[in-house]
């Protein structure tokens, strides 16, 4: 009978046209994955030689190990030996000289999102001239940081810098045995952010990916290494709202968190990587092996996301809930569109004694989008009093799209008490009709009604953040037709 | 003469290839007051829904004049910013979506339509608050999503609180009395009442003849089959409880 079906389906088809274009340089590596490519990659980057040992058992574990094929995501075969596993940056030059020859497509794109303007310039490509970088934003936070004794920066700096701290750490959370994935970044991981905050040290603003300077494109295989010492405190927030194309496919980051005792790590990650056109062509893969460990007593980690790109999202940021009282949190927004399809969730390993966790995770699946929630809560036979409470919520727009869930409960302590809560609504006709019917407008009435059901995580994101995050979704979302 | 708020002429709409509607004609004056009364099936929330703008309906004929407009070119949206409110019969729950949030949307973008400044959080919550005094509703009740967790009578009685803030031309009450006890049926119609304009008018459906007796109309039209069989003033309510739908018909259909 109803034909505002199709006017649903027009709702939510998505554009999304954005590009980078590069040449290779000639300091990047062949295409292929060996041994020599490993040693390439250490050498350039100037490593000591225990990282080297390490990515090379990672490498040669890595030949032992089969593809998974559990997951609810289907992709053509990944064909390794064709990936260039290092590639130089980029040089500016090349790129636009100024924002009159960014595409007006892009930055209306930017304007829709509400991306600061001096962000714009850097996120086009456009070279920023030296003069104005001296007196930029991010020199200024990194004097405040370093009066702090924090260190921020990148990994490859860190490797330098603070060996030490990176030896101890690096492979303590995902060990390079992990899973495949997490295995083959062990081997070729390029760059990342690299954060310790000290004992007692309240870190005194968001750090944020924008403020690295001289952050070159380490894209594809991302480390992040984050380390809270006692008593102190960081919020981190990874990725921007801003439409982010890569020529590489596969991107598979491992980030690893260690908070101590009374430390707290909020992580909060927004991604908008290209999710491949209407037809489900192309698109990034993201698989990503996400963990902290609350290792002290009275130690907190938090992860919070706003999935909204990628042709395929791939990972289960989790806690594992080692000292007393620690407390793990997993909020989650994840939005499938067009072809899109995500496996995604959180684990929460409870050990030691009294541990509480809390998972929000809210699936939107809009378009042939497919949309799983696979989650874990396992509470060990030590976990005396451990708590948790999950909430899945999924969120069907039009009638193509598919909503799955796949919980997983483990508990070997009888004093341990899980909860858990499920729901599935539509967005329908009638709810659609009704906003109509009160003058507001259909695409608005989508907006309203999706804002309102992701309500509960975006108060868990940093400010600004939400504020970015419902523009991403309401662009995400948005019909061909006006 | 004034000019008519609305003009329904001829109108046939079907739905999936059955005939609902068969030939309408009603216009409505302002000041006016019009209840169309019919058994279930003949066509009444079949016409609320079209001159809503619902989709889903084929109109094979005829035509609707609007404050000199062509209401069926106009998208929902555009018609409620022309003033046109529908007050639905079952009123549908939108969670997560405040309730004063929701409507505050609703005003300004009718605000922005005819040209006036639009009302912030603030401004409009004290527009609000004595509205929701008239329609005797728990001040609480605008915190809670749209009518989600309503009782039957919050949720009538929240659309026609919708209407007191929308202020609107052309209102369409769909069987508002449907699901209300005597209480709530007292109350809703004393808003209604209390919204009636010289320059606004209202089309009550309805196929009980009591809410009529709290809502007193000017013009009174039996509706049956997809027809206007019989029109008349308020007493052909009445006359109605004596005869039945019934008895009406077989009276309309036997010639004069």
């Amino acid at each position: 009978m109803s034909t505002s079906t199709d006017t649903i389906e027009e709702v939510v088809k998505s554009e999304y046209k954005y590009g980078f274009y590069s040449d290779i340089d000639t300091e990047s590596a062949p295409p292929g994955l060996n041994e020599g490519i490993i040693r390439f990659i250490s050498d350039k980057k100037n490593e000591p030689e225990w990282l080297l040992e390490w990515r090379l058992k990672a490498y040669r574990h890595w030949t032992t190990l089969q593809e998974p094929k559990w997951q609810k995501a289907d992709y053509p075969k990944i064909d390794y030996q064709d990936i260039i596993y290092f590639a130089a940056p980029k040089s500016l030059a090349d790129g636009p000289k100024s924002m009159d020859e960014v595409d007006p497509k892009i930055l209306e794109t930017f304007e829709k999102l509400g991306i600061p303007l001096h962000e714009r310039m850097r996120l086009a490509g456009v070279a920023v001239d030296a003069v104005l970088d001296s007196v930029s934003v991010g020199t200024t936070f990194k004097k405040q940081l370093g009066e702090v004794g924090i260190i921020f920066c990148s990994f490859s700096e860190a490797v330098q810098e603070h060996p030490d701290l990176v030896k101890k750490y690096l492979g303590s959370v995902v060990p390079y045995t992990d899973n495949f994935f997490a295995t083959l970044n062990s081997a070729v991981f390029t760059d990342g952010s690299f954060c310790y905050i000290p004992k007692g040290v309240r870190c005194p603003m968001e750090l944020s990916t924008y403020f690295r300077i001289n952050a070159a494109k380490s894209g594809q295989f991302e480390r992040t290494l984050i380390i809270a010492d006692e008593d102190s405190h960081v919020s981190y927030l990874e990725g921007c709202t801003a439409p982010m194309r890569d020529e590489n496919q596969l991107h598979a980051a491992v980030v690893e968190l260690i908070a101590l005792d009374n430390a707290e790590i909020k992580y909060s990650t927004v991604q908008n990587w290209y999710p491949g056109d209407e037809n489900g062509k192309g698109g990034i893969y993201n698989f990503v092996t996400k963990r902290g460990v609350a290792k002290g007593n009275n130690s907190k980690i938090t992860w919070t996301q706003v999935e909204t790109g990628s042709a395929i999202t791939w990972k289960y940021p989790g806690v594992i809930l080692q000292g007393d009282n620690s407390v793990g949190e997993f909020y989650s927004v994840a939005l499938t569109n067009n072809y899109q399809q995500a496996d995604t969730g959180t684990k929460m390993i409870h050990i030691g004694k009294n541990t509480r966790s809390t998972i929000i995770s809210k699936g939107i699946s809009a378009g042939h989008g497919q949309n799983s929630y696979r989650g874990l809560v396992k509470m060990l036979k030590g976990a005396t009093n451990a708590r948790n409470y999950s909430q899945c919520d999924s969120l069907l727009i039009g009638d193509q799209c598919g909503a799955h869930t796949f919980p997983y409960i483990e508990v070997k302590n009888s004093s341990a008490q899980v909860e858990h809560e499920a729901s599935t609504t539509k967005v329908g006709e009638d709810q659609i009709f009704y906003c109509n019917q009160r003058a507001i407008p259909t695409q608005d009435a989508v907006n309203m009604i999706v804002n309102g059901y992701c309500k509960d995580v975006f108060q868990q994101l940093p400010m600004e953040f939400a504020l970015e995050a419902q523009a991403l979704l309401s662009v995400s979302l948005e019909g061909s037709v006006g | 003469m004034k000019e008519a708020i609305i003009t329904i002429k001829n109108l046939s709409a079907a739905v999936e290839g059955r005939q609902i509607l068969k030939g309408i004609n009603l216009t409505i004056y302002p000041g006016e007051m019009h209840a169309i009364m019919g058994p279930n099936g003949s066509g009444k929330s079949t016409l609320a829904a079209i001159l809503a703008g619902r989709e889903g309906y084929d109109i094979t004929g005829g035509e609707v004049i609007y404050c000199g407009q062509d209401l069926l070119a106009l998208d929902p949206e555009e018609r409620a910013c022309e003033g046109v409110f529908l007050a639905f019969q079952y009123p549908v729950e939108i969670p997560g979506v405040n309730s004063t949030y929701f409507l505050k949307t609703a005003y300004n973008e009718i605000r922005k339509h005819r040209e006036l400044p639009e009302l912030d959080a603030m401004e409009f919550l004290t527009f609000v608050k004595e509205k929701v005094k008239l329609l005797h509703l728990p001040e609480d009740l605008l915190q809670r999503p749209v009518n989600y967790g309503f009782s039957g009578g919050e949720k009538k009685r929240n659309e026609i609180f919708q209407m007191a803030v929308l202020e609107p031309k052309f209102a369409i009450l769909d069987e508002t009395d449907s699901g209300l006890d005597i209480d709530a049926l007292k109350i809703v119609s004393q808003g209604v009442n209390a919204l009636k304009r010289p320059d606004n008018a209202q089309l009550v459906i309805t196929h009980y003849q009591r809410l009529l007796n709290f809502i007193v109309p000017d013009f009174v039209h039996v509706l049956t089959d997809g027809r206007i069989v019989k029109s008349g003033g308020k007493e052909l309510a009445l006359e109605l409880e004596e005869t039945g739908y019934d008895g009406m018909i077989h009276a309309a259909a036997v010639p004069a």
